[in-house]
């Protein structure tokens, strides 16, 4: 082979990402430069003036987004954990039907959270299932209503309920995905050398899970910080989320400035959360 | 320290029958050997005398105590994997220690067991490394070292050296052996390598098809076979078979096998009696036989002829391919001799070596 | 033989417990959909009486009147971009995954952890100003638009899942290839390709329903050309409450039958991509 051709050689695999490489560096770097040109230059010079809006204007409910955006995520996230590591050991163990169960307990992952919203509206609605059964069983006399501005504590129970159901399985799939490649060897040695099952999990299961429980945690709280549908569609705008407010904005209210700033926020809360969990969850060694 | 008993053992997996029937006493301090072919049932036994497994069918005893359906905590039981499953997250010295940490044994006493089981087994400068900082010889001692600081009654391997290389292969069979001789555990070691059973252990139990074929020292195992499998698994290179027609005379027993006849003594005829005119497999180890030039007397022998069909030349020994006109029989010659592709060669059956079984039963006769 | 009896109960109610956990999981996941898609035909009267709490009598008219809304042509749009989605984000993709499964060479590692990353970052963010590049490009409003945003979300995927499918298709194979008379691309197309087809295609559903589910970029790109997601999100709302249910129903339809056709790769794809 001439050397020319050799040297051409090397640059192949760098030629094959290139397209896709300048892509992304084009449709996310531009955007976030615009961003940040659109918050802090509104008509080319610098100003302060959407950030102001957000704490200042009759219009903002930044305040409220912001905390309810947290109220949700620290509501949420460690109850499906806890969900999705049981869920986890479950299906590692072997049963008939396991597969088909499998099956199902995914298919949350396939809707969108419009959809979900929308199925547990059918759930929650003063007519809908749950309001009915209970009800018909004499439990209760009068609907519970879950919607509506004077509810507001009760949309918010229906979102947290539509979130567990619809996002437990993200981090259940990717624990059971690190469940499942730690080897039976390991717990049965554990096993021989006299660890009862609480012991086996403990020293054992839990240690080397803890890579795919930091990418489930990244993961699933990066997605917590952007929900949007699912609170659009059952509370409107009675609990204002950040996502949702830079929807408002933008769309309603035409403030571009203004939503690029809560774009902004949702992703500098981002960086700092993954950096926050990477360092909390420094996994020493690596599956060999 | 305590001797097993395994009575009538069958252990299936859905319609595969793994263990069909094993019944094996293994003496107090006993290394012992299970030895057989992928699938004949020998780790799945390991494993039900370990507690990870429980039989179908059947007891499993320590000592007096039934343990059949222990739990593996309870047994007092040791493990070595044929993966090591060396925990990755911990030190080697918290794998070693970890048995003993779960028996709740002092903080000081675990430190003097683990260094005392490190030293054993020549890593106590490696203590407070992570497994994967370890080349595998290592992690196999760790493995045995985790094994033994429990002082267990019953220590299992499972083909620990099958994921080592050759030559340190043949380092640690000897290392386990002596290791093994110096504490005095009941040892259950599963191999598929008969050189390494034939090594190591006081007792091998040869086993195919999820039952026991045989169980003897090894002297036993590979002077006295007691069935064809035995014969034809132990001992490289392989038996040789032929099949031979018994002819019962009044001064001999000939046995015909086409190629060549090979005559017997009229006192083996107690054995052969009932089989006059019926065909038998006759087996004869390649070093048990010599070329006619090679040997001082003739005596106890019987000479086929045949031309040489192919060499090998290991250096140690020649191993010569005969074809006898429908067979081709493998002589194992000691030491380096050369011989011509094509040549006539005859060769000599030491007939004190011969073994003959029975077609049918393949179980030997003689 | 007493413990006999101790561990066989212990092991039964092992087994109950098993079974419980899994049944009561599945039902909770299934029973919503169930639900939902019995209140999508639910017939009006019944949906109003209060003693009837599943539907005896069931219409099509809701999702009848969700399309003439407007939905079907929603639904074409978010078929368009969809699959100008896959098609963009597998021409741009497929090669990057390729280039990551066979080829070694400085910067790997550090690349592909940036792409990976990319996955992570809150796509919503380039939303808003792709409003204002969008006007100025003349592709406000357009599905074209919608998808190149999708495919900047996808394209991460796509790599990453390509990249495993096509490392796990053996390097021998295509060297057999090349020995035995074939280029570097002809055994690509010919070896490679065919066996990964499989796993492509399931990767391809999976961009789709990526695409199809996909809300807010959406509905703050379009206000006629709006896809299914961001339809439903405005026009639907105020809607009465069947349409609501018709809503659901349609957008679940389609992740429900593709999931159900690419199942077997859904879980072990899944559980690479996130990690």
């Amino acid at each position: 082979m001439s050397k020319s051709r050799r040297d051409f050689e090397r640059y192949i695999p760098y030629l094959l990402i290139l397209p896709a490489l300048s892509y992304l560096i084009f449709f996310i770097g531009y955007p976030l430069i615009q961003a940040l040109y659109l918050a802090l230059f509104p008509d080319g010079r610098f100003s302060m003036e959407n950030i102001d809006y957000l704490f200042t204007s009759p219009f903002s409910r930044f305040e409220e987004a912001f905390a309810n955006t947290i109220l949700l995520v620290i509501t949420i996230i460690p109850i499906q954990v806890a969900i999705a590591i049981g869920l986890a050991m479950l299906f590692n163990m072997k049963f008939p039907g396991r597969n088909t169960a499998l099956y199902m307990v995914v298919l949350p992952l396939t809707i969108s959270d419009v959809a979900a919203g929308l199925i547990w509206y059918s759930l929650l609605s003063s007519n809908g299932f749950f309001n009915k059964l209970l009800i018909n069983l004499g439990l209760i006399s009068e609907p519970i209503q879950f919607f509506g501005y004077q509810f507001r504590h009760m949309e918010f129970l229906a979102i947290v309920l539509t979130e567990l159901w619809r996002a437990t399985a993200i981090v259940f799939v990717i624990l059971f995905a690190g469940l499942q490649m730690i080897s039976r060897e390991y717990i049965e040695a554990a096993e021989v050398f006299g660890a009862t099952v609480w012991q086996r999990i403990r020293y054992i299961v839990f240690p080397m899970l803890k890579p795919s429980l930091q990418a489930a945690l990244i993961i699933r709280t990066l997605f917590a910080f952007q929900i949007f549908g699912v609170v659009w569609i059952l509370a409107g705008r009675d609990i204002p989320v950040l996502a949702g407010e830079a929807y408002y904005e933008q769309v309603e209210l035409k403030h571009t400035g203004v939503a690029a700033i809560y774009a902004l926020i949702i992703a500098l809360i981002s960086i700092v959360i993954g950096y926050i969990y990477i360092k909390l969850f420094k996994a020493k060694y690596l599956e060999v | 320290m305590v001797d097993v008993h395994l009575k009538n053992i069958v252990k299936k997996f859905g319609k595969t029958i793994a263990v069909n029937g094993i019944n094996l006493d293994i003496n107090d301090g006993e290394f012992i050997v299970l030895l057989g072919p992928s699938g004949c049932g020998k780790t799945t036994t390991l494993r039900v005398i370990a507690g990870l497994e429980k039989p179908d069918e059947g007891h499993v005893f320590f000592g007096d105590r039934e343990v059949t359906y222990l739990p593996p905590r309870e047994r007092n039981v040791s493990m070595v994997f044929q993966s090591y499953a060396i925990w990755p997250h911990m030190t080697v010295y918290d794998n070693i220690a970890f048995p003993l940490k779960i028996k709740k044994v002092p903080r000081e006493e675990i430190d003097k067991k683990v260094k005392w089981a490190a030293e054993l087994l020549q890593i106590s400068e490696l203590l407070n490394r992570y497994p994967h900082q370890l080349s595998g010889g290592q992690r196999q001692r760790v493995a045995v070292a985790r094994a033994i600081v429990v002082e267990p009654d019953v220590l299992l391997m499972d083909e620990p050296l099958s994921n080592l290389d050759a030559l340190l292969r043949v380092k640690m069979r000897s290392e386990l052996k002596k290791l093994q001789r110096r504490i005095k555990v009941t040892t259950i070691y599963v191999t598929h390598d008969q050189v390494e059973a034939m090594t190591m252990g006081d007792r091998i139990a040869v086993m195919n098809a999820g039952k026991i074929m045989q169980v003897g020292t090894s002297e036993e195992i590979y002077l006295k076979p007691s069935n064809l499998f035995v014969a034809g698994f132990v001992g490289s290179p392989q038996m040789n078979f032929f099949e031979a027609t018994v002819r019962i005379n009044d001064s001999n027993i000939i046995l015909d096998a086409g190629d060549f006849t090979i005559t017997l003594e009229k006192e083996y005829a107690k054995f052969l009696k009932n089989y006059d005119e019926k065909t038998v497999i006759v087996g004869i180890r390649p070093e048990h036989m010599y070329p006619l030039d090679l040997i001082a007397s003739k005596k106890g022998t019987s000479e086929i002829e045949g031309t040489v069909d192919f060499v090998e030349a290991l250096g140690s020994d020649t191993i010569v391919h005969v074809n006898t006109r429908n067979m081709i029989m493998v002589v194992k010659i000691s030491g380096s001799h050369r011989y011509k592709i094509g040549s006539k060669i005859k060769v000599a059956l030491d007939l004190r070596q011969l073994h003959v079984f029975d077609k049918s039963t393949e179980k030997a006769i003689i | 033989m007493e413990m006999n009896d101790m561990s066989i109960v212990k092991y039964y109610l092992v087994k109950i417990l098993i079974a419980g956990g899994a049944t009561i999981a599945v039902l909770w996941i299934l029973t919503p959909f169930i639900i939902a898609i019995l209140y999508a035909f639910t017939n009006p009267a019944d949906y109003y009486s209060p003693n009837i709490v599943l539907p005896l009598r069931y219409t099509f008219e809701h999702v009848q009147k969700l399309l003439a809304l407007g939905a079907t042509k929603a639904i074409f749009n978010s078929v368009a971009v969809a699959l100008m989605t896959i098609g963009l984000s597998f021409i741009l993709g497929l090669p990057a995954g390729y280039a990551f499964a066979r080829y070694i060479f400085p910067g790997k590692d550090s690349l592909k952890l940036f792409i990976v990353s990319l996955r992570m970052f809150p796509i919503m963010v380039i939303a808003v100003p792709l409003v204002t590049l969008y006007i100025r490009l003349g592709l406000s409003d357009t599905l074209l638009g919608v998808a190149l945003a999708h495919t900047a979300m996808s394209l991460p995927f796509v790599i990453v899942i390509t990249s495993s499918i096509f490392a796990g298709v053996p390097k021998e194979l295509e060297e057999a290839a090349l020995i035995f008379g074939l280029d570097r691309k002809g055994a690509f197309l010919r070896i490679t390709m065919p066996l990964a087809l499989p796993g492509l295609a399931a990767a391809a559903i999976f961009t789709f329903i990526m695409s199809w589910n996909e809300v807010f970029i959406a509905s703050v790109l379009t206000l006629t050309n709006r896809t299914l997601p961001a339809f439903i999100l405005t026009s639907a709302m105020a809607a009465t409450d069947f349409i609501k249910f018709a809503a659901g129903f349609i957008m679940i339809l389609p992740a429900m039958i593709f999931v159900f056709i690419a199942r077997r790769y859904l879980i072990t794809m899944w559980g690479i991509t996130l990690r």
